[in-house]
């Protein structure tokens, strides 16, 4: 508790610039990490993080200085080339976006290595230090990075503030982007810029594999939060901001430990469980949806194969024995044994001497899918002319969902028939 | 899928470095086996993501590997006082560094260079799969459907050959890095793909390009005192180049 009172006192400096250090960071990367998310270019991010390495080492080599405005320049353009080629590879040649992704991310790291390899051993004093570009800083940002990061964020929140509509639309939809006459090339080149910027300054905290996530992963946690565009980016940045903190935190604690791999840590816990646990969206709560539709579906299989069988014997609530025939082939053995317990835990079935016999709910019941079945299969062959040999599958599916009041409409419709497309009677 | 091997070659790191702490030692084959099980955790955690929880394709990699990444990095700094493994030597490699780190018989008679050895035992396996299964493989690789009608189990080979991307994957990077692997696994594909559409020349002049980027990289690096691997990834990046013009021009 001590800790977290003096790490929010911000006593320390440093503890103050790491920390607005990657809250900027984390804002303005999630921001556009969203738009490269709705547009399945997630990757992106990755690809103009490795590709700004030749870009670096360029302006280096020509300026001589490792003054960060100077080398930022460098870095922009050559990720700005990167999505370029990539783009090109992708159009002109029968390449796909993958194989294109790769490639560009690869070969323009590899160029950048011979280069930075080349100024290593080319004994430039001036040189030491120029692979933190690689690696990241966050925990030995300065006051003068914290100016930049600012200005950077400022520009690239300002510039989404100000073109969100735009840069929906063209995300979202680009051919009805043009269609309604918006400048989709002049918007899309703005956004991979201000792309390109957020990368190119998060590279500098976090290093050249991270930038990816701080991209990627507050979106794709954020995504299964919410359905509207605009609560997901302010969610992301929310995300990317505990982050950024909880990192900051962890290698002020913790000295020896590096900031950027904890916020990607962080990111990639809440992602996994938003991942799980989201309600609605999440793998958990899907998962037990699907567990509860199986369990109905085979609990009203169950009651109408009871009816089925008594009914064959015009003794609609006789006595069903455990190892009757038409129960085993329609029904495996596991399913059966969870079924019954479930049907007789819910009432519709009583245990006899040696098998079950339906209760009056139970009969109800069966009786009722029984009937829908058969309207259904009547309807189809009445209305929509499907041959009487094909409807069954149908009618199998259609059966556990059709509502009371539909059934009336079908009972109208149908002129509350007796009987259905095979010949057997339909129950009342 | 290129960018699965991507995914793999960074995802490896916490598996080398499980490894290492479980073993104490740097033997290459116990951080095979770290990074295998790894590689194959990584596939399987990218295809759970978009199967079983909807995400797209390229998110559930992005995902998965960063993370992984990040707590390989943790897991480094961590040990990082007992250790020589570190990011940078995994995120370059270092090819110049091979002849160096032998491999002796019992009787301490140098065989060869370790990394040569584990390639070149490696390469004869690949090639045993690919001609052996030539096959199998390309029809799951074209038409999955197909092929599971006619009986072949498209799964096995999928985790066959994704297994194989992780081994080759995990037994380059120590000479050339995580980056740069994926640069050989892309690069020389792309660029015969460019220019044939037969899957058999493909693999033959893939391999071709390979060589070329492979030799051509060593002078590039030799004149210019720079990364061999580095040097051979750029040299590849202009035979793509020139396969592209020749495309571009012949249209």
């Amino acid at each position: 508790m001590e800790t977290l009172i003096e790490f929010f006192s911000f006593k320390y400096p440093n503890v103050k610039y790491v920390v607005f250090g990657t809250i900027l960071l984390s804002i303005s990367s999630s921001a556009v990490g969203c738009f490269t998310f709705v547009k399945k270019k997630s990757l992106i991010g990755d690809v103009i993080s490795h590709a700004v390495l030749p870009g670096i080492c360029i302006s280096f080599l020509i300026s001589g200085s490792k003054d960060p405005f100077i080398l930022i320049i460098g870095a922009f353009l050559s990720g700005w080339i990167s999505i370029l080629v990539m783009n090109k590879i992708i159009q002109n040649t029968k390449i796909k976006e993958d194989a294109a992704t790769g490639f560009s991310l690869s070969v323009f790291f590899g160029i950048g290595i011979l280069l930075l390899t080349f100024i290593q051993h080319s004994g430039n004093a001036a040189q030491s230090g120029l692979d933190t570009f690689l690696f990241g800083k966050a925990a030995a940002l300065v006051g003068k990075d914290l100016i930049a990061f600012g200005m950077i964020a400022i520009l690239v929140l300002g510039t989404v503030l100000a073109l969100y509509k735009e840069f929906k639309l063209i995300s979202f939809d680009p051919q009805f982007a043009s269609v309604i006459g918006l400048p989709t090339k002049t918007l899309e080149f703005i956004l991979i810029s201000i792309t390109v910027l957020a990368v190119v300054t998060g590279i500098q905290a976090v290093g050249v594999v991270l930038i990816a996530a701080m991209l990627i992963t507050p979106a794709a946690a954020a995504r299964f939060w919410t359905n509207a565009f605009h609560k997901m980016i302010l969610l992301a940045a929310f995300f990317g901001v505990i982050s950024g903190v909880s990192g900051a935190f962890i290698s002020f604690t913790a000295p020896s430990m590096p900031t950027g791999p904890w916020m990607v840590m962080v990111l990639s816990i809440i992602a996994l469980i938003s991942f799980f646990f989201a309600p609605g969206k999440g793998i958990l709560i899907r998962q037990y949806k699907r567990f509860v539709i199986q369990r109905q579906l085979l609990e009203e299989n169950l009651l109408k194969a009871f009816y089925k069988l008594g009914e064959n014997e015009n003794h609609p609530k006789r006595e069903i024995t455990t190892n009757d025939d038409k129960l085993k082939r329609s029904f495996s053995s596991n399913q059966l044994k969870k079924g019954l317990k479930k049907l007789k835990a819910d009432g519709y079935i009583i245990a006899t001497k040696s098998g079950w016999k339906l209760t009056q709910e139970g009969f109800q019941k069966g009786k009722r899918i029984t009937r829908l079945h058969r309207l259904w299969e009547l309807y189809l062959t009445k209305y929509l002319r499907i041959a009487p040999d094909h409807v069954h599958e149908d009618a199998e599916t259609i059966e556990h969902v059709i509502t009371p009041e539909l059934e009336k409409r079908l009972q109208e419709l149908l002129d509350f028939p007796t009987s259905d497309a095979h010949q057997p009677a339909i129950p009342p | 899928m290129s960018m699965v091997g991507d995914a793999i070659s960074h995802s490896v790191l916490p598996g080398i470095v499980i490894a290492f702490f479980i073993t104490g030692s740097m033997q290459s084959v116990w951080m095979l086996v770290g990074a295998g099980v790894l590689g194959v955790f990584t596939t399987f955690l990218i295809e759970f993501l978009h199967r079983q929880g909807k995400i797209q394709t390229d998110a559930s990699i992005g995902v998965t590997f960063t993370w992984l990444f990040a707590l390989g990095v943790i897991l480094v700094t961590y040990y990082a006082g007992n250790t020589h493994i570190d990011q940078d030597c995994i995120l370059h490699g270092e090819i110049a560094y091979v002849p160096i780190d032998l491999l002796y018989t019992s009787s301490g008679y140098p065989v060869g260079p370790k990394a040569v050895i584990v390639l070149s035992v490696l390469l004869v396996l690949i090639l045993f799969f690919v001609i052996a299964f030539y096959k199998e493989i390309s029809i799951t690789t074209f038409d999955p459907s197909y092929a599971q009608s006619i009986g072949i189990s498209t799964g096995k080979w999928h985790y066959l050959l994704m297994g194989f991307v992780s081994l080759t994957t995990v037994a380059s990077f120590e000479s050339v890095g995580a980056i740069l692997v994926v640069a050989f696994l892309i690069s020389p594909a792309a660029s015969a793909y460019l220019l044939t559409t037969d899957l058999r020349y493909m693999l033959l002049l893939g391999a071709v390009f390979g060589v070329i980027s492979a030799v051509g990289g060593y002078f590039l690096a030799y004149w210019t005192n720079g990364s061999i691997a580095g040097a051979m990834v750029t040299v590849s990046g202009v035979i793509f180049a020139i396969c592209y013009l020749i495309v571009r021009l012949r249209k």
